[in-house]
């Protein structure tokens, strides 16, 4: 049992985790799976969509855009397509992976209920390439639900079919934008798309409208269908309803998936709660922490009792984003867990926008330079100058200056570690080596 | 003849039923042709390009924006390491120094015999077991030197074959079948739920006004 089956709150998308079989078709049955589908497919769709409407469930991919409206915007059109984002890359990010591994049916139960509500004509979920057993896991999970009748031609005699297609990667972080994903579906290189059309559900896969939703949105959906959309809006507070899935890592002792109620649970809980992250190792202290993925702002040791909520998050500054919060303790060198998120976005970049492409390059050579002793004291003023050029204004969120927000993204730790940790990196300038390089060295 | 063996030949002409556009099932065809090869050669990315309709440039130019898809030989063995910043912070960049110098390669590179090659990978979304290694996209968890120097044991006395495929295997399970529903059916039976949902919409406007305005 966890905090926050103790306290009430349900596990909606992690129920089961603690089975080692909870995967398999009979085990998610025996907890009351595919109810969900089945009640949905006696609803008229509309219905459908009006409840998940009321649930008010904002997207758990990273953009936290409302579920109900996406689907509400779609152009109406004969043909169109619901794909499923299972390409889970942004670093320090895995609970996707854990949810495709250990409750494929749930995903696939979601995805039924959103082909049904926004009446699809074929559905993709698309894994991630380098989730081997994930894909396994999934295509198994996918033929048992075609042999239970759930998937396919009349699902449980309502009279509606579909066909659902699971879909590998290759490997490329930029496939996780909406707009890449497409790309990469259709055969292509993952380039994300010019905006506008800013959304799919106006031109999507081959053209036509197309709802992408995130794995775990799909997964509360049986949830949401059976219990209510008012009940699911009850959990949680303001905008944030519902539970959701964070990624705890770095440097605390218990890193781990966990599933908490939205805004009820505060950054500090997630941390140092004995039933959650439990605090950090040997006595060490808070130096900082990403709260949302590496594109988002860091947080210091003051923000500790932000709650989990994504307009609380942002109005402090950053992002709830993908969900993956990473604790940085007294150990860890600023310049080099900056010069490593760079290296990151460096790597990835689909290259199509100079900002990004030539930026990240340059901004990651200065680092790596700084961290490494040669550094110079106007390299800290060249670098906000990078970013100020990728991201002008260095406000939150960034101004555009790039097809895609892989771009505008590279500035958030950068901009975040020199504004906290200046000393640390003039030290190195000073010093010509990482003051840092004794110790653990994060 | 076929680049494909009469088997994986079936499953590509499967793979290119699933989409309601033959070039989707680009990257699903290169994969299936790693599973063959270990990796993509020139002769496969021709004959994919002519199951999906574009030039084998079309393939090469998709294929080599894709980190797994590789267009030179790799090991029997890929052995991908995470250095991003939570694994970072566990020492991720202390583990793969150690893997270099035990197989004698950098990151990037393959050893001499074929067996093994080693990349510096980004996240591999097992963070909460840092440092994330993997073989052939299998996370196998050696998180410390010593349970590394286990891990190419295992490898080269081959203990690990059965979950561990070499590289190139991806899902060792196949989908149950094709797709079920043809394109005419699923046309017919949404255009029936339009027609009924706009049926349903002039009823609820006709009750409107006779509901009254002040309820």
């Amino acid at each position: 049992m966890d905090a926050s089956e103790a306290s009430g709150v349900p596990r909606i998308v992690t129920a089961g985790f603690d089975d080692p079989e909870s995967y398999t078709i009979e085990r998610y049955l025996a907890r009351g799976g595919y109810q969900g589908l089945r009640k949905a497919l006696g609803m008229d769709p509309e219905a459908v969509v009006a409840e998940v409407d009321r649930a008010s469930l904002l997207g758990r991919g990273g953009a936290g855009f409302p579920a109900g409206r996406k689907w509400s915007m779609l152009r109406p059109d004969p043909v169109t397509y619901l794909v499923v984002n299972g390409d889970e890359s942004e670093p320090a990010t895995f609970k996707d992976h854990a949810l495709i591994e250990r409750n494929p049916h749930q995903i696939i139960e979601g995805t039924l209920i959103a082909s049904y509500a926004v009446q699809a004509s074929q559905a993709f979920i698309y894994v991630r390439g380098e989730f081997a057993l994930g894909l396994e896991r999934m295509q198994t999970a996918l033929n048992e639900a075609y042999a239970y009748g759930a998937v396919g031609r009349d699902i449980f005699g309502s009279g509606f079919s579909i066909d659902i297609v699971v879909h590998p990667g290759a490997g490329a972080y930029i496939c996780g934008e909406e707009t890449a994903l497409l790309e990469s579906l259709e055969g292509k290189r993952g380039f994300p798309r010019i905006k506008p059309p800013y959304f799919p559900a106006a031109i999507g896969l081959y053209g036509q409208p197309t709802v992408v939703n995130n794995v775990e949105t799909m997964a509360n959906l049986p949830w949401i269908v059976l219990h209510g959309g008012a009940a699911f809006a009850s959990l949680g507070a303001g905008r944030s309803t519902g539970t959701r899935m964070f990624a705890l890592s770095g440097h605390v002792r218990r890193p781990g998936v966990y599933e908490v109620e939205m805004v009820k649970t505060t950054f500090r809980d997630l941390i140092f709660s004995e039933q959650l992250g439990q605090g950090l190792r040997e006595g060490r202290t808070v130096k900082a922490f990403v709260p949302g993925g590496v594109s988002a702002p860091w947080f210091g040791p003051e923000q500790l009792d932000l709650p989990l909520g994504q307009d609380e998050v942002g109005a402090a500054g950053s992002m709830l984003g993908s969900g993956s919060v990473v604790v940085m303790d007294s150990s860890t060198c600023a310049v080099r867990a900056a010069w490593r998120i760079t290296k990151f976005f460096f790597r990835e970049s689909c290259g199509q926008c100079t900002p990004c492409r030539e930026g990240s390059g340059w901004l990651e050579r200065i680092l790596y330079r700084i961290e490494h002793g040669r550094g110079r004291e106007e390299d800290l003023e060249q670098l906000l100058d990078i970013c100020d050029n990728i991201a002008p204004g260095l406000t939150w969120p960034p101004q555009m200056t790039t097809i895609c927000v892989l771009g505008p993204s590279i500035p958030s730790s950068i901009h975040s570690a020199i504004s906290m940790f200046r000393d640390e990196f003039l030290l190195h300038v000073k010093e010509g080596a990482c003051p840092m390089s004794g110790g653990s060295h994060g | 003849m076929s680049y494909f063996t009469p088997d994986r030949r079936a499953q590509a002409e499967e793979l290119l039923s699933l989409y309601p556009k033959a070039r989707s099932a680009l990257v699903p065809l290169c994969h299936l042709a790693q599973e063959q090869d270990g990796w993509l050669r020139p002769e496969a990315m021709e004959e994919i390009a002519g199951l999906v309709g574009v030039t084998p440039a079309e393939v090469r130019g998709t294929a080599t924006f894709y980190d797994m898809l590789h267009t030179e030989p790799v090991g029997t063995y890929l052995i991908a390491i995470c250095t991003n910043i939570a694994c970072l912070l566990d020492g991720a960049q202390e583990l793969l120094e150690h893997a270099e110098e035990l197989l004698g390669v950098r990151a990037g590179g393959t050893t001499e015999d074929g067996r093994f090659s080693l990349e510096e990978a980004e996240c591999l979304a097992d963070c909460d077991h840092a440092p994330c290694v993997q073989v052939n996209h299998r996370f196998v968890r050696a998180q410390t030197p010593e349970a590394f120097d286990q891990l190419v044991d295992d490898l080269v006395a081959g203990r690990v074959q059965e979950t561990i495929p070499p590289h190139g295997t991806l899902c060792r399970v196949r989908r149950d079948g094709g797709l079920r529903v043809d394109r005419q059916q699923i046309a017919a039976e949404r255009a029936a739920a339009r027609a009924a949902k706009a049926s349903r919409a002039a009823a609820a406007d006709e009750a409107k006004p006779s509901s009254g305005g002040s309820s």
